[in-house]
């Protein structure tokens, strides 16, 4: 479960009068997202959805309010224990977030690895991931030998490799083809069919009427719609 | 992380792997130094101060005239009584050669055409408990104006040269741990800041701090273990050159065939690679943990 309640977001600045005159990214957000549910997080750029992943993913603190995620109060645990919850979220991110010294396989194994998977299982959930998204033959290939699509494509499956409970996409589709934005789409909901909760942020709303479910749309930092 | 093989942070290039080892090899240098300077002069003070602290030397002005107690020459009368003191063992009189020897650099070689009154002088070493302080008092009686001198006061002048040098060696020890600490922690933030973006990535991935900071603790042990021992190896040289500048005052082993260094020495060069390991380790441990409390 992820509950978001009366959540508010102002990023921190270098001194306190800077922070005091800073807007406000996110203001009054509440909702709740069951075990196992699929939310679209829509809204124009610049309305909130980035920031709001950003809480929804650990790497942001909100200013005010309280947000569990996956059934645990995030203010409230240890360094320790939030970098193990961030283990159970897959994120795929906008500008992707490859390590571009690794090669395709070791960006993709990065969260099993870490998790201290073995290198047999890691090897083969890498392996058949990366074949699922269509790259079993770019295994050593370093990011900047592949394409933007490409690149997408790694970061999904680094996402998803390790069968996160809450998988959390900033426009996924982004750099991919019809095609590629279907497979993808196919991933995603028969993850979400095997229990993953799933928030995806997107600008296309023909994506969002090809595959319906609630969406949370935010406008200027709020929650304008939520279901 | 599970797979050491893996370098995720990119550390190899990104923490500087010239600068780190040179400036530590630098500080292992000096250190290397410090440490046989601290070991050199305990040990000459060891030698000066065995050589010195037993020794009494009495002089004995107007030897040829008559001694206050007895028929005796006054120079007869001390060796006398200097034979039958407790304490008192292996009296020598220095015979006029090795006086004007002595007195050559003050008054020149040919001291003995000048016609001075030269003392007696007469050497004796003090095996006795305690300090031959009484001495003094009782020869005055048998000749006056004869004068004792003790090595103890000299040997306690060079145990205080001893320790000073010793607690200045300790002090520059201590800045060159700090300077040490100082490049390990500098050249870390430098990584850090160039790694910002991968640090941020796998700590978003669920990567502990100890995971992250184990990573660039690792690879500052390593330079700064191999600065260190260049440094070391570097100075061994150097201190062989000292030894032997060093050796007619500590007086080598007969028929070695190199002036030998210490051998705390050869325990402490060995030890400060690992010291400097130790150093990088902490240091890059304390440096990277307290930055990633900047991130959530």
């Amino acid at each position: 479960m992820v509950r978001f309640d009366d959540v508010w977001l102002k990023y921190r600045q270098e001194t306190q009068a800077e922070d005091a005159a800073a807007p406000d990214v996110l203001r009054d957000i509440t909702f709740e997202i069951p075990d196992g549910g699929f939310r679209w997080l829509t809204g124009r750029s610049g309305a909130g959805k980035t920031s709001l992943l950003k809480l929804m993913t650990l790497t942001e603190h909100p200013t005010r309010g309280r947000i569990d995620i996956l059934g645990t109060h995030a203010a409230r645990i240890s360094r320790r224990d939030a970098a193990m919850l961030r283990r159970r979220i897959g994120v795929v991110y906008q500008d992707f977030r490859l390590l571009h010294h690794l090669s395709a396989y070791d960006n993709v194994a990065l969260p099993m690895r870490l998790a201290r998977r073995n290198e047999a299982q890691i090897h083969a959930d890498v392996a058949e991931i990366l074949r699922w998204v269509g790259l079993a033959g770019r295994l050593e290939a370093k990011p900047h030998e592949l394409s933007g699509g490409e690149q997408q494509r790694i970061a999904i499956a680094r996402a998803v490799v390790g069968r996160p409970k809450l998988l959390v996409a900033d426009e996924p589709t982004g750099n991919l083809d019809d095609e590629q934005a279907q497979r993808l789409m196919m991933l995603i909901t028969a993850l979400n069919r095997l229990g993953t909760t799933v928030v995806v942020a997107t600008h296309n709303l023909g994506l969002v009427s090809r595959y319906p479910a609630p969406r949370l749309d935010m406008e200027d930092g709020r929650l304008i719609r939520h279901g | 992380m599970a797979n050491r093989r893996v370098d995720y942070l990119g550390l190899r290039s990104a923490l500087a792997d010239r600068l780190l080892p040179v400036l530590v090899a630098a500080m292992s240098f000096l250190a290397a130094l410090a440490v046989a300077g601290t070991l050199a002069s305990a040990a000459l003070a060891a030698h000066w101060q065995g050589d010195t602290q037993a020794s009494l030397t009495v002089q004995v002005p107007d030897p040829d005239g008559q001694a206050a107690t007895g028929s005796t020459t006054r120079l007869a009368a001390v060796l006398g009584a200097l034979q039958g003191m407790p304490g008192i063992a292996n009296p020598q009189l220095m015979s006029a050669d090795e006086v004007n020897r002595l007195l050559a650099p003050w008054l020149g070689s040919d001291v003995a055409q000048l016609a001075l009154p030269v003392p007696a002088v007469v050497t004796a070493d003090w095996a006795g408990p305690g300090s031959p302080d009484g001495l003094a008092a009782s020869l005055q009686k048998i000749s006056p104006g004869t004068l004792v001198a003790s090595g103890a006061s000299w040997a306690a002048r060079v145990a205080a040269l001893t320790t000073s040098l010793q607690a200045c060696a300790a002090a520059v020890l201590c800045i060159v741990a700090l300077v040490a600490g100082a490049v390990v922690s500098v050249a870390t933030r430098s990584g850090l800041a160039q790694r910002r973006e991968a640090i941020e990535i796998i700590h978003g991935l669920g990567a502990l701090d100890a995971d992250i900071a184990d990573r660039f603790a690792a690879r500052a042990t390593f330079l700064a273990a191999a600065g260190s021992g260049v440094g070391a190896l570097v100075a061994l040289p150097v201190l062989f050159w000292l030894a032997d500048l060093a050796a007619p005052f500590a007086g080598p082993a007969p028929g070695a065939a190199m002036p030998g260094l210490p051998p705390a020495l050869w325990i402490a060069l060995p030890a400060l690679p690992v010291i400097a390991a130790v150093i990088g380790w902490g240091t890059a441990q304390l440096t990277v943990r307290g930055w990633l409390r900047s991130l959530a």
